[in-house]
């Protein structure tokens, strides 16, 4: 663990500040865009009640999809740099966000649902203000579990020569530098339990205590 | 396409070695977590130790585990086994939970039946309880061989073998055919793979399709 605290190595623009930084941004940047997508795709087909087996099936599918290829076909045909990363990554993060926003739409009670277009609600209302906030914990158990792989397979960016923490792995690798190499592993684990730990609790702050599962501390 | 037809023999070579690495850790994590998720069904102690360990588990990137494992054993980076470990603990922290939910879902009054009925708890285990857990847990090792398949090939990164190998040399001469041909490879390997699981589930249990 030495290469890790050396100081030397915490410090310019190939230090690990930089490599957090590049990985987080590869991570967010991903994410905003895969949500961008799978919301309103889960969520319309969740409403409409059209079209499930297609996400379904389709999720499956990308799911089986594995990323190195698809980032090394994006490089061979587009050329280096960080387009390749981000078509692979939100590939990776659609499945899970869209079929959690799915799950989560179609779970909501029908009878919720009903009252809402009952007291005369619009269709874009039930959806934006019923069934989405309703639907909240499995958009949020999707969105988690697709930021979990994107963290982890951020890594992998590196091999085509982009930045992020996966750098000291693959450079540790080329260099025959064990410490390094580990260095990287540690802090891409520790760095996805700190995003999971985030969202986490951006989960707590914007799901209403009204659906939190009866027992687990919330005030009622 | 026509890659593969090409090259015919090295194509069966790495889907052998893909084939071995998925599946032995699959074989090996599933028979680890039985006894693991019985434990999680049976004690609410064991279930609060299990499960949050298994999702930490679960959130070690597959390529950082590959790294660490040669460290932690001893062994060369081109060691087979660094893929094999990290894919078990993966296959262990995914079907704790199966196996447990599975048996967990075992109704009540069929395991006093059979208690009355003087089945020894290891025969129970075996003939009643485990049968009837099938069918979730079939659910669980689908996922579990799927996202194994997928995961081999992060392998060829640090040089092991499997269709990633396609990938690493595709990438490194410029041939697309060959990494599209790792590509078709691992999802036709998926999609077959779990088309068995689903099969067997239902070849297994027959009484789940009786009643409709």
């Amino acid at each position: 663990m030495g290469w890790l605290f050396d100081p030397a190595h915490w410090s310019g623009t190939t230090g690990i500040p930089v490599r957090l930084l590049e990985h987080l941004l590869y991570t967010f940047v991903t994410l905003l865009i895969a949500a961008a997508i799978a919301i309103p795709l889960g969520a319309f087909v969740g409403h409409t009640g059209r079209g499930g087996f297609v996400v379904v099936g389709l999720s499956n599918a990308l799911r089986a999809l594995p990323t190195t290829a698809v980032l090394i076909l994006v490089v061979l045909w587009a050329g280096l740099g960080d387009f390749p990363v981000y078509v692979a990554l939100v590939l990776l993060a659609i499945p899970p966000i869209m079929a959690g926003t799915y799950a989560g739409i179609r779970a909501v009670d029908p009878v919720t649902v009903d009252a809402a277009r009952g007291v005369g609600m619009r269709e874009s209302g039930v959806l934006l203000r019923v069934e989405i906030p309703n639907a909240l914990p499995l958009i949020y158990g999707g969105f988690r579990g697709a930021a979990l792989q994107v963290v982890a397979t951020a890594t992998i960016a590196a091999y085509t020569g982009a930045g992020g923490l996966g750098r000291l792995v693959f450079d540790g690798l080329a260099l025959q530098e064990f410490g390094q190499m580990l260095a990287g592993a540690v802090l891409v684990a520790l760095l996805a339990v700190l995003v999971d730990l985030g969202f986490a609790g951006l989960q707590r702050l914007t799901v209403s205590p009204g659906l939190r599962p009866v027992g687990t501390g919330g005030k009622r | 396409m026509t890659w593969i037809f090409e090259n015919w023999e090295r194509f069966w070579e790495v889907t052998e070695v893909h084939l071995r690495l998925s599946f032995v850790p699959v074989l090996i994590g599933f028979v680890l977590s039985i006894p693991l998720g019985w434990l999680a069904s049976r004690s609410q102690t064991a279930r609060a130790i299990l499960f949050p360990l298994a999702n930490i588990l679960f959130t070690i990137p597959s390529i950082a585990l590959i790294v660490i494992t040669p460290v932690l054993l001893g062994v060369k980076i081109l060691d087979e086994i660094n893929v094999i470990v990290p894919l078990v603990i993966y296959t262990i922290a995914l079907m704790v939970r199966s196996v447990a939910d599975a048996l967990s879902s075992v109704p009540g009054h069929v395991t006093a039946a059979a208690n009355a009925m003087g089945f020894r708890p290891l025969r129970r285990f075996l003939t009643v309880d485990f049968p009837l857990a099938l069918p979730v847990t079939i659910a669980g090792l689908r996922v579990a061989t799927v996202s194994n398949i997928s995961m081999v090939s992060v392998g060829a990164l640090v040089g092991l073998g499997g269709y990633g190998q396609l990938f690493t040399e595709g990438y490194q001469t410029d041939h697309t055919e060959k990494v599209l041909a790792g590509l078709i490879g691992t999802v036709v390997l998926a999609v077959l793979a779990d088309g068995l699981l689903l099969l067997l589930g239902r070849v297994l249990t027959p009484w789940a399709r009786a009643g409709r």
